[in-house]
């Protein structure tokens, strides 16, 4: 008789674990996300915070300008022969550049900085994580908050749009290689629509998405590598794979989640 | 009447997923001594050890430092407590991306607001003391055992902390290195003045460091005391830990171990009258290093283990009770000898060991580190004469000083 009832319950315990480690987790990463951003106003962070604006953002600048070269072309390229169809590749212009500010752009420029940046941070936490690195810090009263996660926050904040504005440009650009240069669009009617159609609402939501990802990109991955010891699915160098493989995906699921949130309450 | 606790347990328990780890402990750890906690590996030494410095924090119970409790204190408090203390770590923890410059001037970058000139003579000065001068700039991947453990030292040292927590700080290293950082730990304590806990179960090597022994058996503290006082202790500790793991160390020398040389020592000086000698003999086996590095850490061991049986065969028989005293020194007491006759019997050993035993060592040596090795090996004894009423370390200081070759060999690559 018990057996059957739990046959019947535990399906619904499983729901809420699942639920209250979820719920937990959330909570958890918004505590680290604030005491982190708290401790970025702390003085000698400058220096860290610099250095992680050069690795996160300085080193992303190429892997950025070829994807949104290319992605600008292809765009240009798909549009094109879309577009002129109706005979509207005067639209070229307005087309990419909306495209790329509003959405792609935000987006593709935080989907590579994850898998650039993003997995690094992950692993290299982790792995200060599972050499008692981090332990060490603790004994040597150096906030690891301080002095890990802060200056990796503050800087992806700071870096994130300015590559979504590096991508953005390289990318209209692409547009006018493959629209104009190859396929013979009017050059003046491409910049002329660019120069038209952007507003200045789409740059800044542009650039609020780009810091909604910044925070969710770097929130993720520094607690997936800073609470890799807490898995219970594996230990050691394992964890340290498995958390960098989850803050990736999850990094990836949550910007996509998140564009649309934002979309919405912006549009 | 015993002396204020630097730091005591009062009844903790410690708990991990419904396991009991600690269970109801309760020690006490004196300044400016070197205490030692021993167990078996997994019996919760290193959990204790975390307790001490608030990496842990206890289930039930409480932990005091100065009569303080670091529980339900506000966090400044806490963190003032703290800052007294340095941790090293089992695996050194030194920050891999780092040179070791980098990682021991950390913690002064991190937290102090010296000028980088004086952090700079700090670190300098902790790099020459811990003789790192060469590998300052060098990644701890590149570095030896040896080296990282003086490099975690020399980090654990350079806030000029009051305690000193060592987690397992001999753990994968071979016999002559564990003898060099034991020795090195105690050197230090002695020249900084800190008061140092380690947890260890090199025993009985850390008997000869330690003021004081806290024996960790079945999740609680079942012996608190001097090393000596830990030979009388009547408990299932002694026969499942202590003895298991002498045998292991007397396999090695075939001599006695440090404790039980203490103890025997001790023993002898309160038969004697205080106005009777007795003599020390100090014996250093020379070019041990260049066969470890010629022929490997096996050979050195070999190496060291002949040297162990001659000295008892010789010694033995009439008395003698003889340890290892360093990696590479030997000490012998002859309780009932005066200066004459410890001389007439040292020049036969002298005699004996140039014609026989000095081979047999190299041989043994070369036997486990490969026969193509050539190197040259040298023994040195000295004499000095004691009187219980005496310090012993003077007495070891004398026969050092005497110190004089016996005996010398160096082999023919086509032996």
């Amino acid at each position: 008789m018990r057996r059957l009832l739990m046959l019947f319950t535990e399906p619904f315990a499983f729901l809420g674990r699942g639920t209250i480690q979820y719920v937990g987790s959330m909570g958890a990463s918004a505590i680290f996300l604030v005491l982190a951003l708290l401790k970025a106003f702390r003085k000698k962070q400058l220096p860290k915070i610099v250095q992680q604006l050069y690795y996160i953002g300085a080193r992303s600048t190429l892997i950025i300008l070829l994807v949104g070269l290319f992605t600008g072309m292809v765009l240009g390229l798909q549009s094109y022969h879309a577009l002129v169809q109706f005979g509207a590749q005067g639209a070229l212009g307005t087309l990419v550049a909306l495209s790329l500010v509003r959405e792609l752009g935000p987006v593709l420029t935080a989907i590579m900085i994850t898998a650039r940046a993003g997995s690094a941070t992950t692993a290299e936490i982790g792995s200060l994580r599972i050499s008692e690195q981090i332990d060490a810090l603790d004994t040597m009263r150096v906030d690891p908050l301080r002095y890990l996660i802060s200056p990796r926050i503050t800087a992806s904040i700071i870096s994130f749009p300015l590559l979504t504005a590096v991508f953005d440009i390289i990318g209209i650009l692409g547009g006018y290689i493959s629209g104009v240069l190859l396929l013979g669009a009017n050059a003046g009617t491409y910049l002329y629509r660019v120069q038209a159609s952007v507003e200045m609402k789409d740059i800044t939501d542009g650039f609020i998405k780009a810091i909604v990802f910044a925070v969710i990109v770097s929130t993720v991955c520094c607690f997936e590598g800073y609470f890799t010891h807490m898995r219970t699915d594996s230990h050691g160098a394992k964890a340290v794979g498995l958390s960098t493989t989850s803050a990736v995906v999850l990094s990836c699921v949550l910007i996509l989640i998140a564009d649309y949130v934002v979309t919405s309450i912006l549009i | 009447m015993e002396p204020f606790p630097l730091i005591e347990f009062k009844n903790v328990t410690k708990r991990f997923d419904g396991r009991t780890v600690l269970d109801n402990v309760n020690l006490r750890i004196y300044e400016g001594q070197i205490t030692t906690i021993i167990g078996l590996s997994g019996a919760g030494k290193s959990v204790l050890l975390k307790h001490i410095i608030g990496l842990i924090q206890p289930d039930e119970g409480t932990v005091c430092l100065r009569g303080k409790p670091l529980s339900g204190v506000r966090k400044k408090e806490i963190a003032d407590t703290v800052k007294q203390m340095s941790y090293m770590f089992q695996g050194n923890a030194l920050f891999d991306s780092m040179t070791v410059y980098e990682n021991i001037a950390l913690p002064l970058q991190e937290t102090t607001d010296l000028s980088r000139e004086e952090i700079d003579r700090r670190v300098r000065t902790r790099i020459e003391q811990t003789e790192l001068g060469d590998s300052a700039d060098k990644f701890p991947s590149e570095l030896s055992g040896g080296m990282q453990k003086r490099a975690a030292l020399a980090r654990a040292l350079v806030t000029d902390p009051r305690i000193v927590l060592f987690d397992e700080p001999t753990s994968g290293q071979d016999p002559v290195r564990k003898n060099a950082i034991l020795s090195m730990i105690a050197q230090y304590q002695r020249r900084f003045g800190f008061t140092a806990i380690l947890v260890s179960h090199e025993i009985p090597d850390v008997y000869f460091i330690s003021n004081r022994i806290l024996a960790l058996y079945d999740r609680t503290i079942v012996f608190q005391g001097a090393p000596e006082d830990l030979e009388k202790f009547d408990h299932p500790f002694m026969d499942e830990v202590i003895h298991s793991l002498e045998g292991l160390q007397e396999e090695l020398t075939g001599l006695h171990s440090r404790r039980q040389f203490k103890v025997l020592y001790q023993s002898q000086m309160k038969r004697k009258a205080l106005d009777q000698f007795y003599v020390l003999v100090v014996f250093t086996l020379e070019g041990l290093d260049a066969i470890a590095s010629g022929m490997g850490h096996e050979a050195a061991q070999e190496a060291i283990r002949c040297m162990g049986l001659a000295i008892e065969k010789h010694f033995g028989p009439i008395g003698g009770v003889s340890t290892r005293l360093g990696i590479n020194e030997f000490i012998t007491m002859l309780p009932y000898s005066d200066m004459a006759e410890a001389e007439a019997i040292l020049n036969n050993f002298a005699a004996d060991i140039q014609r026989e035993d000095i081979v047999n060592i190299l041989n043994g040596a070369r036997r486990r580190g490969g026969e193509g090795q050539c190197v040259e090996i040298g023994i040195k004894a000295g004499l000095a004469q004691g009187r219980p009423t005496v310090e012993v370390g003077p007495v070891m200081n004398a026969a050092v000083e005497q110190q004089k070759e016996i005996a010398r060999l160096r082999c023919i690559p086509d032996w």
